[in-house]
């Protein structure tokens, strides 16, 4: 057993509204930077849909994460090591940038500076790659935003397996959940293993996975190796880049941008212990249904006083420990069993988990009647899908989902039959698998959601990570190059792309074919 | 030959290689230590997949094998190479595998370089040096491809023969190295000096992921996931048992 320690974050979709203020402010603290216009490290995406990239869950067409040969080991779904140096040159199965969007700005200088016209002047659209007009925006960051676009092609998502999904396109019928994604920062990240420069890497002290941006050589097979497709390349810099968890910020023991921002107060942050010697007989179980079981096996209770032991002698700090066993991500995955991984059949061990969502009892289904015994209403006719969501977290696995839908509602209903009728239903509460303690302790993190509740993030001990005495002097955060910080200055090894380029982008042409109207 | 005339001639092939060779070595080191940041193969499949794979799949395979062909074919002993093959036989097997190699690698570079041109978003990334390094490496092809046509001249060998001693001689840094060059005819001179300026440009260009491709063959053996530790005491413990190991 060798323990090591994570900070890992649960959102709870029951409570998203799907606001995309983690999105922006995200975007606005690190990825407001040419070559990263497309790219967004957090996103939220609206399902059913195919999502951003394009259909991003059919590993099919993607070949992200693991597949698990006949002999039982793991392999990268996109090849052998050998097959993926073959396909350096060019790797097939590497999104175009009109998979997630060709990054756009929009002519507003014309705006002002238009000639007399008979028509007003228009802000036409302007890509910022080539910076020539575009006569049409075909794909955006979240095109299919709120159900938008047509039934029929948001339906390809992947999630709709095995389910009769005709009648979904009915407007009766309809559902909806907004999804927020990151990076998952894996226990077993493919991306890490596809890297050709071995530049991807772990964080031992707190799980955060990152790219070393002066080994990175831009080979790209970790773009395709991500199941999740959560690592951009840079097109400017040739650089590939991912979600870097906010480390600065988790390492003062603050929360992420996106969980600090979040209006809904979704985003938990806690410590979780696992056995990293566990990880490899975990992700390669052979029944995908038993992934997300195997993932709980890997974790550790920090409670236990074997572990408590084992961990000091992994070096985990006391105050790691301290806040694993107030971690509000391990009372969600494990005390109360209603957070799980996002598609735990690529193999990954992802550690970004989610709560389902709740939602109205289908008024088709179910006319007029509420509930069904001892006051709780059965989940099987709420609007969402069942097996959409076991498609989503359990890899089709439904028991778990319902457990948990189940436990979600029975805390509703508990605290209205209390608060309405001053009776405390405990026999409900029984049903779904809950003590009173749990019910309470429950309602205190998913429905009052105190920040201190949610985010419960030790300091990193930077005192033994580095001798602070040799630090004295030195730049703080930089990007590449040592201290080289802001502008980057060109060196015989060739400066920044696009020194020309400066905000506002002015339209350098008309677009091809296009003719031109009086401008 | 006049006196101006053998400077040059001196200059270019007895004094040139060591200068290119040099700012090869030493350029890619001081870009490796400084400047990381910018070593990279700076791949500009994102933003367009069309004619990439063909191109750069005909490019890079059809030069890896150019590459190789003459690195060996040069600077294997010839203590060792006789073992194998004739000097004739070994000029037929350079003018067939480097000659089909050199074709597909230029058609290859030939797409590559279309699509850089005809294509407006790869246009808009192309620095100065993306366009320069592509023509100087399509010219040196096809000086390459004449230079197998040229070979059918001297079918005996004696040509290459002559060629391989000058290459080695350039290695083992032999006097006059560049008297073996007299007389050879204008097209394998071209290729040998546009080929030094290839190494001598090439730690300022996106060339040096050259150095890189070749790492990652340690890819292969590495352990699948890295996990880096930043305390100082775990960091040291590890050296030491490595050291041990």
């Amino acid at each position: 057993m060798k323990i090591r320690a994570q900070i890992a974050m649960v959102m709870n979709l029951d409570k998203c509204i799907g606001c995309h203020t983690c999105s922006v402010t995200c975007k606005n603290v690190w990825t407001s930077r040419g070559g990263m216009e497309y790219a967004w490290w957090n996103n939220v995406e609206t399902k059913p849909g195919i999502g951003y990239p394009k259909d991003w869950e059919n590993q099919e067409h993607w070949k992200g994460g693991w597949e698990r040969k006949a002999n039982g080991t793991l392999r990268l779904k996109q090849g052998s090591r050998l097959g993926v140096l073959m396909k350096i040159f060019a790797n097939p199965h590497l999104p175009e940038i009109d998979d997630y969007y060709e990054p756009f700005t929009f002519d507003y200088d014309f705006i002002q500076s238009a000639p007399e016209m008979a028509t007003p002047p228009v802000a036409r659209p302007v890509s910022i790659i080539t910076e020539r007009r575009m006569e049409k925006i075909e794909w955006g960051p979240n095109w299919e935003e709120i159900l938008g676009g047509e039934f029929a092609k948001r339906s390809q998502d992947a999630n709709f397996a095995d389910i009769e999904k005709a009648i979904y396109g009915e407007f009766e019928n309809t559902f909806m959940i907004t999804l927020p994604r990151i990076c998952e920062h894996c226990l077993n990240p493919a991306c890490v293993a596809s890297c050709p420069s071995g530049s991807i890497y772990k964080r031992e002290e707190d799980g955060i996975v990152l790219i070393d941006q002066d080994k990175c050589r831009g080979w790209r097979m970790c773009v395709s190796g991500c199941p999740y497709k959560k690592i951009y390349y840079n097109w400017q810099s040739g650089k590939a880049e991912k979600c870097i968890f906010c480390f600065p910020r988790i390492e003062a023991g603050q929360p992420t941008v996106c969980s600090e921002t979040c209006v809904g107060r979704i985003r938990y942050l806690g410590v979780m212990l696992y056995d990293a010697d566990a990880i490899e007989s975990a992700a390669s179980v052979a029944d995908p249904q038993d992934l997300y079981q195997a993932q709980l096996d890997v974790f550790c209770d920090p409670f236990d006083p074997a572990v408590i032991a084992q961990a000091r002698a992994d070096g985990v700090p006391e105050a790691w420990l301290d806040a694993a066993r107030a971690s509000p991500v391990y009372k969600m995955a494990i005390d109360w069993k209603i957070a799980f991984p996002l598609h735990p059949e690529y193999r990954t061990l992802p550690m970004v988990w989610y709560v389902p969502p709740l939602s109205p009892i289908n008024s088709r289904v179910n006319t007029g009647q509420l509930a069904e015994a001892n006051g709780l209403p059965d989940v099987s006719k709420l609007r969402i899908p069942v097996r959409y969501l076991a498609n989503l977290l359990t890899a089709g696995k439904d028991e778990p989902v319902i457990v948990a839908l189940e436990r979600l509602l029975a805390m509703r209903a508990f605290f209205r039959e209390r608060d309405l009728d001053g009776f405390e239903n405990v026999a409900m509460l029984e049903r779904a698998g809950l003590s009173v303690a749990q019910v309470h302790d429950m309602h205190r993190y998913l429905a009052i959601a105190n920040y201190e509740d949610r985010f419960v993030i030790p300091t990193t001990h930077r005192e033994y990570a580095e001798d602070a005495y040799d630090l004295r002097g030195e730049c703080g955060f930089s990007f590449g190059n040592g201290c080289a910080g802001g502008e980057e200055q060109p060196s015989l090894f060739g400066g920044k792309l696009g020194g020309k380029r400066v905000f506002p982008i002015k339209v350098r042409g008309p677009a091809r074919g296009e003719t031109v109207d009086g401008r | 030959m006049t006196s101006s005339a053998s400077f040059l001639h001196e200059f270019t092939f007895g004094l040139y290689p060591y200068i290119a060779l040099s700012v090869f070595f030493l350029g890619s080191l001081a870009r490796f230590e400084e400047s990381q940041y910018t070593w990279k193969s700076d791949s500009s499949q994102l933003l367009r997949r069309r004619q990439l794979r063909l191109g750069s799949n005909l490019f890079h395979f059809g030069i890896l094998v150019v590459f190789f062909g003459h690195l060996f074919g040069f600077l294997l002993p010839e203590s060792i190479s006789e073992h194998f093959m004739t000097p004739a036989q070994h000029l037929w097997l350079s003018m067939a595998g480097g000659g089909v190699a050199g074709l597909v690698s230029l058609a290859g570079l030939t797409i590559l370089i279309h699509r850089r041109i005809a294509e407006p978003r790869i246009d808009a990334i192309t620095r100065k040096w993306d366009i320069a390094i592509a023509v100087i490496l399509w010219v040196q092809l096809a000086l390459g491809m004449w230079t197998v046509y040229a070979a059918t001249d001297h079918l005996d060998g004696s040509m290459f023969v002559r060629l391989v001693a000058y290459v080695q001689g350039i290695v083992l840094f032999r006097a006059h190295n560049a008297d073996l060059l007299i007389g050879v005819p204008w097209v394998y001179r071209a290729h040998i000096a546009l080929g030094l300026t290839i190494f001598l440009v090439f730690p300022f260009t996106r060339m040096v992921h050259i150095w890189s491709g070749f790492a990652t063959v340690y890819y292969l053996i590495r352990p699948a996931q890295i996990v880096r530790t930043r305390r100082v005491q775990r960091q040291v413990a590890r050296s030491q048992g490595r050291r041990a190991a």
